[in-house]
């Protein structure tokens, strides 16, 4: 291997592992700001683990899961946290397949969210789990890994795949970068290509955990996988530009406006793909009738009395074709609050849809046809939280790590803080 | 530094009520091997410990076997609608013999109140509260299917449970991780999840236990109907059936040209739930007439 010094000090030989350890030492520098929002992220994912310890010993009967409906807020979210991470692909894809040079510079803090959102999704299946302490039943080799049967085991397969995928191609990237070298592509250039397909897979695979099901009509249909991709190439863009503009601001990251105006094109596409696909799901399902439409009744218009749902899923479509709207209208997406507001709009829709309008309804009616309710608990709501402000935590150390890498902030020759920065410190 | 051991700290504090676990889960429980991977050697081991664990928490001296299929021996269950009254004998029964938390009233039968001139399940109800057999209606009860191809085994991704030789589908208690994916395959709603740990007076458990049955289950994992194998495999007749005061209940083994469900079987217009599903359940349901 030839070692490129495009600088002319020589470059201390770092072993990754340093690298790591000086990337961690300096992980707990920021502003006033910087610490009040970690503190109170970390306040949140204590309590959140303070729940989930108490839910451990105590039993799931603290969440409002049950017989009937026994997957929740925690399925829920795990779902969509998939789509997010496979969401950040989008910026992978301009990037490496069409050689946009403005995505290149942004492309790392696609991958960084998918990493934070991988990270969360494999928490909210351990939250799930009755028996954490028997997880390594789950190992392949040491366990009894029902592999290829089982999509679950599927599933562990694809999702840690794509962390450690986007471990490597990060951390090689910055590495290379905090000693100034040049990367060498054949280290990065395959991984980012096994990355985009890796990226649909992960989210099929997941569609198919529940697609896979006869016995849930609801799930049943060979739309779900689409559908899945759809959605998680609206939320992930959406989410990306709303963090670029943050980052814009914080950090002496330069976001490239093209970046942003692709994004906001796939996501014009996505979020009509989108719905289009709901609606075709929504006439099979009404038109045709019969049982097979009883959870979409429940879903949409309530049943028997019951109506859960119905102000969650309403919620979700205003909020989705709100947005889409949007998009859609340039005299509106002209103006960046309406513009933001939208994206934001659409994320909390398609999290919504996903999640309480997706996985509830396929257990309501049950397979024996009860009409059994669910609303989660105070402790999901607990522990839900707490894993979401973890994966900010996460996101929040990896940007501002990272992209001090990239700008040439923290580097190798220079343990100690720049002394040639003029700049003010208003870094977070 | 400060902060970092602050947040340890916290952390640690945070996840305090674990250390309970670590002193209700023994080294040689959480070690155990998969059911199908233990010796005879080590099984007698984990049976002695479970009975250990048995009368310590719940103060009742029990005997837990491990009853193994035997070969030449396929069972089925029939059940006649027509006579079904849609007392719930059936549940109960099967509530008191499987040791069932007592708070709940869990079993694995639901009766469902169907109404004559229609077989769709969306019609009937699973929460009569009247004298039955209520006029214009019929009663189905709906336990495992005991299918020949189980949705249920297949998504488990730690096969955790399994069909037997003789058709009956099982739980290993000891492996389920309790992630509850088998809950949502099952097409007949015949899984159950133990939510908290089960409670059951000492003076009320059923003492005759076996491991894949009716133990009494930990908390957090999945568990089913058996066709009550710690009985059947014996030559006994499962509790649901001894219960029913109406005589509906049929079971046996197929391959005994004999037995009583083959002649149903050969003589009945009988038909499955959900066939449509491709499951193949070894339940099957009959009208006299």
């Amino acid at each position: 291997m030839s070692d490129q010094h495009p600088t002319t000090a020589a470059t201390p030989r770092l072993s990754y592992l340093r690298f790591i350890q000086a990337l961690v030492s300096r992980s707990m520098e920021g502003s006033a700001a910087f610490y009040v929002w970690m503190i109170v992220l970390t306040a949140i994912a204590l309590v959140g683990a303070h729940t989930w310890a108490q839910q451990t010993v105590h039993g799931m009967a603290v969440t409002g899961m049950s017989d009937h409906v026994s997957w929740g807020l925690y399925i829920a979210n795990f779902t969509f946290m998939v789509g997010l991470a496979a969401g950040g692909v989008m910026m992978v894809i301009p990037a490496y397949l069409y050689h946009h040079e403005d995505m290149h510079d942004v492309v790392i803090i696609g991958e960084l969210l998918a990493v934070a959102a991988i990270v969360m999704a494999l928490l909210f299946v351990v939250a799930d789990l009755g028996r954490p302490d028997r997880f390594w039943h789950m190992l392949p080799f040491v366990g009894r890994f029902h592999w290829p049967v089982s999509m679950l085991t599927w599933d562990v397969l694809v999702l840690n795949g794509y962390l450690l995928i986007n471990l490597h191609v990060v951390g090689y990237l910055l590495y290379t970068r905090y000693l100034g070298r040049t990367p060498e592509r054949r280290w990065y250039v395959p991984f980012v290509f096994l990355s985009i397909g890796w990226a649909f897979s992960i989210h099929t695979v997941t569609a198919f955990l529940y697609s896979g099901l006869g016995g849930r009509p609801f799930w049943n249909t060979a739309l779900l996988a689409p559908r899945f991709l759809a959605s998680a190439f609206v939320t992930g863009p959406a989410f990306i530009v709303l963090l670029l503009q943050i980052v814009q601001r914080t950090t002496r990251f330069r976001v490239p406006e093209g970046a942003v105006q692709t994004l906001l094109s796939i996501v014009r596409v996505t979020c009509v793909i989108n719905l289009f696909m709901l609606g075709s799901e929504l006439f099979t399902v009404f038109y045709g009738g019969g049982a097979h439409a009883a959870s979409a009744r429940y879903l949409f218009l309530g049943a028997h009395g019951h109506h859960e749902l119905v102000p969650w899923i309403w919620s979700a479509v205003t909020l989705n074709v709100g947005a889409a709207v949007v998009f859609l209208t340039p005299a509106l997406s002209r103006h960046r609050g309406v513009l933001n507001t939208a994206l934001a709009a659409t994320f909390v829709g398609v999290w919504i849809e996903k999640g309480m309008g997706l996985i509830i309804p396929g257990f309501i009616p049950s397979t024996l046809h009860e009409l059994v309710p669910y609303v989660p608990s105070r402790a999901e709501w607990q522990v839900t939280a707490g894993i979401w402000a973890f994966g900010f935590m996460v996101l929040t150390v990896a940007l501002k790590l990272g992209l001090r890498v990239f700008t040439g902030e923290l580097h190798a020759d220079e343990p100690a803080p720049a002394p040639g920065a003029a700049l003010p410190a208003e870094v977070a | 530094m400060l902060g970092a051991t602050l947040g340890a700290a916290a952390f640690a504090r945070a996840m305090a009520p674990l250390a309970e676990l670590t002193e209700s889960t023994s080294v040689a429980e959480f070690m155990q091997k998969h059911y199908r991977e233990l010796s005879r050697d080590e099984m007698h081991k984990v049976l002695r410990r479970l009975e250990g664990e048995t009368e310590r928490r719940y103060g009742r001296e029990v005997t837990i076997r491990d009853v193994r299929p035997t070969p030449g021996v396929q069972f089925a269950y029939a059940l006649n609608l027509s006579v079904c009254i849609g007392c719930r004998q059936c549940a109960e029964a099967c509530h008191q013999e499987n040791n069932h938390d007592r708070a709940t009233h869990n079993s694995y039968i639901r009766v469902l109140e169907m109404e004559n001139g229609s077989n769709d399940m969306e019609r009937g109800r699973t929460d009569y509260d009247h004298a039955v057999p209520a006029p214009g209606k019929f009663y189905m009860p709906v336990q495992c299917q005991q299918c020949e191809n189980p949705p249920c085994t297949k998504v488990c991704p730690v096969e955790a449970t399994w069909q037997e030789p003789d058709g009956i589908v099982v739980v290993d208690y000891n492996w389920c991780i309790g992630c509850r994916y088998c809950e949502a395959a099952c097409p007949y709603h015949a899984r159950r999840f133990n939510w908290e740990r089960p409670v059951v007076p000492a003076d009320e458990i059923n003492p005759d236990q076996a491991y894949l049955s009716n133990r009494i289950r930990p908390q957090g994992v999945v568990e089913k109907c058996t066709f009550c194998l710690h009985r059947t495999r014996e030559g006994r007749l499962p509790a649901c059936l001894e219960a029913c005061p109406t005589g509906a209940r049929v079971f046996g083994n197929v391959l005994d040209p004999d037995s009583d469900i083959r002649w149903v079987l050969e003589n009945k217009r009988v038909f499955v739930l959900k066939e449509e599903l491709g499951t193949q359940p070894r339940f099957f349901y009959f009208f006299d007439v």
